[in-house]
C-alpha cells in the first residue's frame, strides 16, 4: 500500500467510507491492479470508497471504451465532400449525439445505443430504460425526438425462455416510447441461437433541431449554477455501467438491483420542460442527460469538456430514499434526471419552467476555476478528483487478436457438400424461410409500438426503410431510417459481414428513395480480453470504416456493447449498422409493395449463385458456414445510384431488395400488400437450383416498373453498369409461378405464402400463453 | 382563438390536433395548459391523446382532478363543443362528461393500425351522409375497450348516442362501440384518431369529414378550405 498523502481527504461520517480498500475491493470494482496503480499516480494518495466506485464506473468500457477507443478512430467522422447535403454538425464523440444537416436551417441529432445486459436479467425495464436513455441524448442536443427504432437479437423463439425475453422487451419498449409520444418506426430483429442468454437490445432516437440551437454538454464559466433537474434519486442501477462492461453469468440475475426502472411519464415531463428551458434564449450554458454512471458521469464530463472544474453538494440533490450514502449518490443509475449549467443570475428562468412541469430543480452546485471534480457530503469532502483523470485520461488498451478456426473452416466449406433443392421441395422450402422468424412479419411487434404519433409517418413500419415527413419543422422533406446487421455472416467472415450490413442498410434507403446521409452504429460484441473475440470486433471495425470511406458516409456517434457472453460462449458478432437518409419530396417515396396487375419486375444485380451463410442453409440443412457472398462497393454503388436516379425520374413503381431468404422470399414479400396480386416470373436454368432461388448475393434488387417505362429504365441501367434482367409481370391471378427455363419449378398461392409470413410470430407467441 | 387544444401533462397528440385544425383546415387554434383557465373566447375544445398523468391508476383518472376540468365542466354544460379522442376520451368519461369507461384491449397488448369503422347515423352532424358509411382511422390505445352497463348501454343505442363502431373489433367494446356522444350532442368521444389522417402523406385523409362534423357549429355552411398538402 502507498503513502498516503498530505491532501487526503478528512475522516468521513458515513463509516462506509473509511473502510480500507483492499484488492479484493478494487477487484470487485472491476479495475485491474495496473489501472490501480495509475490512480494512485494521479491522486498522490489512495481513494476513499466513493472515489474508487467513481473511477470504477468512469473507466468501465460502458464509459472509457477502453478496448475500443483506438478501433473507432478508423471511421471517417465527417464527409469528404463539403457541397454534399449531411454535413456533420456535430462529430461523434463530441458530445451526447451526433448532429447532421439536412438542409433548411435544420439539422437531425440521432444515436443508437445498447441495453443488452440489463434487457436479459429484465427484459421490460431492461428494454424501457434503453428507450428512455437515448431519448434525453438526443433532447439533450436540443433537438425535439422525431422516431424511433430498435435493433432486437434474441434466441430460438421456441424456447419459453426466448418467447418470455422477447415479449418483454417487446412490451417494454411499447411501454415507454407510446407513452413519451415518439413515433416508433420498428426497426429489425433477428432470431438466432448464439443470442440465447444474452438478447440485444439497441435502441435509437433522431430528433430535429435548428442549426443554432444545438447544445453543449459543457460547464463553463466560473460561478455558473449547476442544477440537478427530474425525479429524486434511489438506489436503483447501482453501477450499472460496470455491470454491462461483465460477462452475464448464471448468478447475474442476483444484480437486479443494477437494472433501472424507468418512468415514461417523467421523462415526457423532463423532455417538454428540458426543450421550454433550452427554447429560452442564452439561459442554457450547457446540459447533460445522468445516464450510465448518473451523478458521476454528467458531472465529470461536463467539467472536462468545459476545461473546468465543478462542485457538487450531495444534500441538495433530490432523494427518494433514506440513508443513502455518497457512494450510493453518486452512482445510482436512477432514470429521467439531467444536469445543466445556466448562466448565473438567471435561475429563476430556469426554476419557474420546472416548477410548471411539477420537477425538481435542485441548485447543487457550482462551476468552479481548476480541473477538478469536488464532491461535499454532510459536510465533508467525499470526492476530490481531477475530472480529466475520469474521462480523457481513462486508460485505452490494444488487444493481442487472432482468427478463431471457425472462419477458416468457413471460408472451406463446399457447397458441393450438401444435395441441391429437388423441385418438389421448392414451395416447402419457400415456406420454410418465410415461416422463421427472422423472416417472417414482425406486425405483432410493431402494431405494439404506436408509429403514427406526431403525424409524420410517411412508411409504416415493415418496409425496406421507415419513412417519416419533417412535419415539426414544417418542410416538405422526409427522414428515412434504416437499420441492419446479419450475424450469421458476420460470424463467418467479420470484415465482409459487416460491409454487408452496410450496403445492406444503405439499400433499403436506396429503395426507399433515400439518399444516405451518415450512420450510427451499435457494436455488440463478445469479451476483448479474448484474442478471437478482439479479432472480430477489429475486423468488422475496419469493415465498416472501409465502406463508410468509401461511400462518404460518415459515423457521427454510437455505442459500443462488449461482454456479450453467456454460458457457452459469445454471441456472433454484431456491429448495427443504422443509417439516416433524406428523401427530398413525398413522390419520391417509394414502397416495396406491388398492388396493381401488369407491371414489370426487373432484377438488379445479376445471378450469382453464393449460398454460403444464407438463411436457407439454416432453415433446409441446419448449416451455419460457408463463405460469405461477395461485396464490391463499387457495384453497389452502381446499383444505388441508379434507384435513387430513377425513382427521381418517376419510373419505380416499388423496389425491395434481395436479402435474408433471396430472390423467392424477396418477391414474395413484394406481393404481401393489400391487394394480393400474382406473378409469373421466369428465371434461367443455369448452376444450382436452392442458390439461384435462395442465395443471399449482395447487389441485387427487384424493382417494378410501368411496361411504358420498362425500356426507358433497362437502357439507363446499362448506361449505368448495373445488369438489369427483366423477370417477369404481375398478375391478377393471385399465384406466385415461377419458370426456370421452360419449366414451370413453383406455382402457389400468395394467399398461402403470406399467411405462412404473416402467422409465424402470433402462432409462435399465441401457444406459450397459457 | 376558436378551439382551445387542453394539454395535460403526458398529453402527446396535442400537437398533431393542433396541427389538423390550424394548418389543415384553417381554423384558430392554440394549446391551452392544464393548470390555466379556458380561455372566454374559446369556441370548441379538443381533449386530445397521450398518456396523462402517465395514465398512472386508470387512463385519464388523475386528468379529472386538473383544474381545467372545472371550466371544461361549465364550457359543456353551456352547450360548448367538446371533442375527446384516445386519452381524451377516456379522461371525459372518468370526468363524467360521457357515460362509460375504457378499460384494457381484451388482447392485452397496445394496438396500432388503420382500422375501418362503421358509421351510425347520430345526428344531423355525424351520420353517413356526412361522414360516408364507412371510414378508415388510425386507432393507437391500450385501453379501448369500451363498457357501460346494461341500461347505460340501452340508452345510448336507442338515443343513436353511438357514433362510429369498429369493424373486426380490435380492443373487445361492448357492441364495437369506438365512439360516442352525450345526449345532447355537444360533446363527442372516440378512440381513433381523425387528426391523423387528414394529410396527402398521411394513410387517407377520413379525418376530415369527422374533425368539420364536429367543428360544423363553429364554420356553419361555410367551405372549408382545407390544406392538407
Amino acid at each position: 500500500m502507498s503513502q498516503i498523502s498530505s491532501t487526503s481527504l478528512p475522516l468521513n461520517p458515513d463509516p462506509v467510507l473509511n473502510v480500507e480498500i483492499t484488492d479484493d475491493l478494487i477487484e470487485r470494482h472491476g479495475i485491474l491492479p495496473q489501472e490501480y496503480q495509475e490512480i494512485l499516480a494521479m491522486l498522490g494518495r489512495e481513494p476513499n470508497l466513493t472515489e474508487l466506485g467513481i473511477f470504477s464506473v468512469m473507466w468501465s468500457e460502458h464509459c472509457a471504451y477502453k478496448n475500443t477507443r483506438k478501433l473507432l478512430r478508423l471511421f471517417p467522422t465527417e464527409k469528404k465532400d463539403k457541397q454534399a447535403i449531411g454535413q456533420v454538425l456535430v462529430k461523434a464523440g463530441e458530445e451526447n449525439a451526433g448532429v447532421i444537416d439536412v438542409g433548411d436551417g435544420w439539422g437531425v441529432a440521432f444515436k443508437i445505443e445498447s441495453h443488452n445486459h440489463p434487457s436479459a436479467i429484465e427484459p421490460f425495464e431492461g428494454a424501457a430504460t434503453g428507450v428512455g436513455g437515448i431519448v434525453r441524448d438526443i433532447f439533450t442536443m436540443g433537438a425535439r425526438p422525431i422516431l424511433l427504432t430498435n435493433s432486437l437479437r434474441f434466441g430460438d423463439l421456441n424456447d419459453p425462455h426466448v418467447k418470455r425475453l422477447f415479449r418483454g422487451v417487446v412490451s417494454g419498449i411499447s411501454h415507454y416510447g407510446n407513452c413519451l409520444g415518439i413515433p416508433n418506426m420498428g426497426g429489425d430483429i433477428y432470431f438466432d441461437q448464439c443470442y440465447e442468454g444474452n438478447p440485444l437490445v439497441n435502441a435509437l432516437c433522431a430528433g430535429i433541431l435548428r442549426h443554432e440551437d444545438i447544445q453543449k454538454g459543457a460547464a463553463t464559466g466560473v460561478g455558473n449554477p449547476v442544477y440537478y433537474v427530474g425525479p429524486g434519486t434511489g438506489r436503483d442501477g447501482l453501477g450499472g455501467a460496470s455491470f454491462a462492461s461483465r460477462e452475464l453469468t448464471a448468478e447475474s440475475t442476483e444484480d437486479r438491483p443494477a437494472v433501472q426502472k424507468g418512468d415514461p411519464f417523467m421523462e415526457k415531463l423532463l423532455l417538454e420542460a428540458c426543450l421550454e428551458m433550452m427554447a429560452i434564449p442564452g439561459l442554457v450554458v450547457g446540459i447533460q442527460d445522468m445516464g450510465a454512471a448518473g451523478l458521476t458521469c454528467s458531472t465529470c464530463e461536463t467539467a472536462s469538456r468545459g476545461n473546468s472544474g465543478i462542485e457538487i453538494d450531495l444534500d441538495s440533490v433530490p432523494q427518494r430514499e433514506t440513508g443513502m450514502n455518497s457512494y450510493e449518490i453518486m452512482l445510482s443509475e436512477s432514470q429521467e434526471r439531467m444536469l445543466v449549467i445556466v448562466q448565473k443570475g438567471r435561475e429563476k428562468e430556469l426554476e419557474e419552467v420546472f416548477e410548471k412541469w411539477d420537477l425538481h430543480a435542485a441548485h447543487i452546485g457550482e462551476v468552479k476555476q481548476g480541473d477538478r471534480m469536488v464532491v461535499r457530503h454532510k459536510g465533508v469532502v467525499v470526492a476530490d478528483l481531477p475530472a480529466k483523470s475520469l474521462t480523457d485520461e481513462a486508460p485505452v488498451y490494444d488487444q493481442p487478436a487472432s482468427e478463431p478456426a471457425h472462419v477458416v473452416k468457413a471460408r472451406n466449406w463446399s457447397v458441393e457438400s450438401i444435395p441441391d433443392i429437388s423441385v418438389k421441395e421448392i414451395e416447402s422450402g419457400l415456406k420454410n424461410l418465410l415461416n422463421h422468424p427472422t423472416i417472417a412479419s414482425k406486425r405483432w411487434v410493431w402494431q405494439q409500438y404506436d408509429h403514427m404519433v406526431m403525424s409524420g409517418c410517411k412508411v409504416e413500419p415493415g418496409s425496406d426503410a421507415g419513412v417519416v415527413r419533417l412535419s415539426i419543422a414544417e418542410i416538405d422533406k422526409y427522414l428515412a431510417i434504416a437499420n441492419d446487421c446479419n450475424n450469421r455472416f458476420c460470424n463467418l467472415d467479420p470484415y465482409k459481414g459487416a460491409q454487408i450490413a452496410f450496403v445492406e442498410c444503405m439499400r433499403n434507403l436506396a429503395c426507399s428513395g433515400a439518399k444516405a446521409l451518415a450512420v450510427t452504429d451499435n457494436l455488440n460484441f463478445g469479451n476483448p480480453n479474448k484474442p478471437e473475440a478482439y479479432h472480430m470486433l477489429k475486423e468488422c471495425v475496419k469493415g465498416l470504416a472501409d465502406a463508410c470511406a468509401f461511400f462518404d458516409v460518415p459515423v457521427v456517434g454510437g455505442n459500443v456493447s462488449l461482454y456479450n457472453e453467456h454460458g457457452d460462449g459469445a454471441i456472433d458478432p454484431t456491429p448495427v449498422v443504422s443509417m439516416v437518409g433524406l428523401i427530398d419530396n413525398q413522390e419520391h417515396v417509394t414502397k416495396a409493395h406491388l398492388e396493381h396487375a401488369g407491371l414489370e419486375l426487373i432484377l438488379l444485380g445479376g445471378w450469382p449463385t453464393e449460398l454460403g451463410g444464407s438463411y436457407y442453409l439454416q432453415t433446409q440443412h441446419a448449416k451455419k458456414e460457408g463463405a460469405v457472398p461477395e461485396v464490391s462497393l463499387e457495384n453497389e454503388k452502381k446499383v444505388q445510384d441508379l434507384l435513387i436516379g430513377q425513382i427521381k425520374e418517376g419510373r419505380l413503381v416499388a423496389a425491395h431488395d434481395l436479402s435474408e431468404g433471396g430472390l423467392l422470399v424477396c418477391l414474395a414479400e413484394m406481393l404481401f400488400g393489400k391487394n394480393k396480386i400474382g406473378v409469373s416470373v421466369s428465371i434461367p436454368a443455369n448452376g444450382r437450383i436452392d442458390a439461384t432461388l435462395f442465395g443471399e448475393s449482395q447487389g441485387r434488387v427487384i424493382v417494378a416498373v410501368s411496361s411504358s417505362d420498362s425500356n426507358a429504365f433497362i437502357s439507363c441501367s446499362k448506361t449505368a453498369g448495373v445488369q438489369a434482367n427483366f423477370l417477369g409481370r404481375t398478375s391478377d391471378s393471385g399465384m406466385m409461378q415461377i419458370k426456370m427455363g421452360e419449366k414451370v419449378v413453383l406455382s402457389t398461392s400468395i394467399a398461402d405464402l403470406h399467411s405462412v409470413w404473416e402467422n409465424a410470430i402470433p402462432d409462435c407467441m399465441e401457444s406459450s400463453r397459457s | 382563438m376558436r378551439v382551445a387544444i387542453l394539454q395535460f401533462p403526458g398529453s402527446n397528440c396535442d400537437w398533431d390536433s393542433e396541427h389538423a385544425i390550424r394548418d389543415v383546415l384553417g381554423v384558430s387554434a392554440h394549446r391551452v395548459w392544464h393548470k390555466a383557465r379556458l380561455p372566454s373566447e374559446t369556441e370548441a375544445v379538443i381533449v386530445p391523446g397521450g398518456f396523462s398523468f402517465g395514465d398512472y391508476l386508470r387512463c385519464g383518472a388523475i386528468a379529472r382532478f386538473s383544474p381545467i376540468m372545472h371550466d371544461l365542466k361549465e364550457f359543456a354544460e353551456r352547450g360548448g363543443q367538446v371533442l375527446g379522442i384516445c386519452n381524451g376520451f377516456q379522461i371525459l368519461c372518468e370526468s363524467g362528461l360521457l357515460p362509460g369507461a375504457l378499460i384494457r384491449n381484451d388482447c392485452l397488448d397496445f394496438r396500432c393500425l388503420n382500422q375501418n369503422l362503421t358509421v351510425e347515423n347520430s345526428n344531423e352532424r355525424f351520420n353517413q351522409n356526412t361522414l360516408g358509411g364507412s371510414l378508415v382511422l388510425p386507432i393507437a390505445h391500450g385501453e379501448g375497450n369500451f363498457r357501460a352497463d346494461e341500461s347505460v348501454l340501452s340508452s345510448l343505442e336507442e338515443n343513436q348516442q353511438v357514433l362510429i363502431r369498429y369493424d373486426g373489433n380490435p380492443n373487445g367494446s361492448v357492441n364495437a362501440i369506438a365512439g360516442i356522444r352525450n345526449s345532447a350532442g355537444n360533446v363527442y368521444g372516440m378512440m381513433p384518431h381523425p387528426e391523423r389522417a387528414v394529410c396527402s402523406h398521411h394513410p387517407c385523409l377520413d379525418g376530415l369529414p369527422v374533425l368539420k362534423a364536429f367543428l360544423e357549429p363553429l364554420l356553419g355552411s361555410i367551405p372549408v378550405e382545407v390544406n392538407s398538402g
